[in-house]
């Protein structure tokens, strides 16, 4: 009697090809779960290294104190978090009104044609190494000893600063269009129905809906500036030991400090590189999850008044 | 039915009556708005224009040879760009080989595979993974990376696949080499190439997975046969963006590559490439000629990658047109 419920049980199970099928099956949704993993597991394991080696380091004097003479201990790299500071703010000055305003005109005014092509050049524009970028401003600078550019030393903060903001001007203005294109034209109609003219109704209606989206925007494209080093290779790398505001100084940089006391003898430079790649992956990540946490919200809000 | 005459729509209709604040403010922001984009624009053509410019004496000297000369000694004033080419290729393709399969594996699981409240947080700590400043990813790569690959990962490799030339093994333990800088790369564009893959692929149309589905086929065949051939374009576009990437970037690759010429057969070996170089001369240019030979370098880099940028826009683009071509 147990005969056919035995049968009953063998015909549920896949035989032959459909075995072979579902096994390939298993294998391939195996194949991309551990994918996954794998690519969690990395960031955790380079998030982990730079946490533990660099944690030890961060002191006060790191923050506070300039790097120590040749042959003592301690000091810290004070300089190159306030040159830092210095770069990413100029560069933003430079790159914000240009990009906003490109963003505004490809969305609001363009034609259909011209619009397309703005966009695509800035796509072309955003994939250009920034190496190419550093190279270039360099150029620009030994070729046209712009009193700006080249002072002193023909480095300066300015010269970095715009290599960072040609590097930040397409991630700002593709972002602006993004959210720009999210307000929902009923908006725009119900202020020209008032009367309202395009200029005003694109400062006080559209711009006002799109603030959020734009400096979210923004601050991705400042996390993404605060850890180039590229473009500050050959235009802002010779620097003092002395914290220095002056934008037409060569100053020092957190990117840069970690390149070049990545490859110094001295083990101690080691372990203030650790730490600077800890303050550094610490405020990008921390600004950046805020960032696209905020963008995701105005981005829900605008799609609920549509 | 005569109201219409009475209250005219905006615009020209108006504009005579229009007080002047209004006309000259609708022209100033066009024209200011429209300035910008432009300049934003123009900056790519003063970029090439400049690099062209800067490369100038070194491409009178050297003309187009420079491609596939093979030097770089600053005394003699010889320099040539060879083994730095192949090297940026052998090193990006390699990444591409290895990052292009993980990651349409990880768009797939991200897409079809996780369940929702897993999928949003891993999708973003893929994406974080590229937030990750390549000097970091560096600086990880001479200390972590580069001394576990020196000491498991390429002897195990070249004990099995030794007998061709290029996994061939010295003997001994090399930390800076192409192969760590081919791990490096594939690091960086694993999270670009993934997370365009998994936009693309929650981007088909549900009834037609549905239907692979309800037709008797497992999710694998499902993905394999309705999936992704209905994105194919879209992923080239994604891996040849990633290719893009790997090919420009300088600052992770010198840390790890050991920025040595001339090329070694075996990708266990130092080697350069044209990023890595321009990135590690950048305090030692000691002459004119080398420093347009450097420029020249970058032209040949820009040349490169801005080829390869537009041919993943134009596969995009014919993959657009088909869509919509098929759909309607």
């Amino acid at each position: 009697m147990s005969a056919p419920a035995s049968t009953v049980g063998l015909r549920l199970k896949a035989t032959g090809r459909n075995r072979r099928r579902l096994v390939v099956n298993t294998i391939a949704e195996g194949v991309a779960t551990a994918a996954a993993c794998a690519a969690v597991l990395i960031l955790a394991i380079v998030v982990w290294s730079v946490f533990s080696r660099g944690v030890h380091a961060l002191t006060w004097d790191l923050f506070t104190k300039g790097p120590a003479v040749f042959g003592q201990t301690g000091g810290g790299i004070a300089p190159a978090f306030a040159g830092s500071l210095l770069l990413v703010a100029l560069a933003t000055l430079m790159a914000l009104p240009f990009g906003v305003l490109a963003a505004i005109y490809v969305s609001e005014f363009a034609p259909k044609p011209v619009a397309a092509q703005v966009r695509l050049w800035l796509d072309v524009l955003n994939g250009f190494p920034s190496i190419v970028i550093g190279i270039f401003v360099f150029a620009l600078m030994i070729k046209t000893k712009l009193p700006v550019l080249g002072w002193g030393h023909h480095q300066s903060a300015l010269a970095g600063a715009f290599g960072l903001a040609v590097i930040m001007l397409p991630l700002v203005s593709r972002a602006a269009m993004e959210v720009l294109n999210l307000v929902p034209a009923h908006q725009r109609e119900a202020s020209y129905a008032l009367g309202v003219s395009k200029w005003q109704t694109v400062l006080r209606v559209v711009l006002p809906a799109s603030l959020g989206g734009i400096l979210t925007g923004t601050t991705l494209a400042i996390a993404r500036a605060a850890g180039e080093t590229a473009p500050l290779l050959f235009t802002c790398a010779i620097s003092g030991t002395l914290v220095d505001w002056n934008p037409t100084h060569s100053v020092a940089s957190i990117p840069l400090t970690i390149f070049t006391y990545s490859e110094a003898p001295d083990p101690q430079s080691h372990a203030q590189a650790w730490a600077a790649a800890f303050v550094l992956i610490a405020f990008i990540l921390l600004s950046s999850l805020t960032a696209r946490f905020l963008f995701e919200r105005s981005r829900r809000k605008l799609g609920m008044a549509a | 039915m005569t109201a219409p005459a009475t209250l005219p729509l905006p615009g020209e209709a108006l504009a005579p009556t229009r007080n002047v604040r209004d006309r000259i403010g609708d022209r100033l922001l066009a024209g200011l708005t429209a300035a910008a984009a432009g300049v934003s624009v123009l900056i790519i053509a003063l970029i090439v224009w400049r690099v062209v410019d800067g490369a100038w004496p070194a491409i009178r000297l050297f003309h187009l040879g420079f491609l596939w000369h093979n030097a770089w000694n600053p005394v003699t004033s010889q320099f040539g760009a060879r083994d730095f080419v192949i090297g940026t290729i052998v090193t990006s393709f390699g990444a591409v080989l290895i990052a292009g399969p993980l990651s349409i594996a990880i768009g797939l699981f991200l897409s079809e595979l996780a369940p929702r409240s897993v999928r949003g947080p891993i999708g973003t700590l893929v994406e974080m993974l590229a937030a990750v400043p390549s000097v970091v990813v560096g600086l990880w790569g001479i200390y972590v990376l580069a001394p576990f690959s020196a000491h498991h990962l390429q002897p195990f490799l070249s004990s099995f696949l030794g007998w061709i030339p290029i996994f061939a093994h010295g003997g001994d333990e090399v930390e800076s080499t192409v192969f760590t800088a081919i791990l490096v790369l594939t690091i960086m564009i694993i999270p670009i190439t993934a997370s365009i893959c998994r936009d693309l692929f929650l981007g088909v149309p549900t009834e037609l997975e549905e239907g692979a589905i309800g037709l008797g086929a497992t999710r694998w065949e499902m993905v394999r046969t309705v999936v992704v051939p209905s994105v194919r374009g879209g992923v080239v576009a994604a891996v040849i963006l990633g290719l893009g990437r790997a090919l420009g970037e300088a600052i992770a690759v010198t840390q790890v590559i050991g920025n040595f010429i001339p090329l070694q057969p075996s990708i266990f070996e130092p080697g350069d490439t044209i990023a890595s170089r321009l990135a590690n001369q950048y305090a030692g240019a000691v002459s004119n000629t080398q420093v347009a030979s450097l420029i020249y370098l970058a032209l040949i880099l820009l040349v490169i990658t801005f080829v390869t940028n537009l041919a993943a826009q134009r596969v995009v683009k014919r993959f657009e047109l088909q869509r919509t071509g098929g759909g309607s």
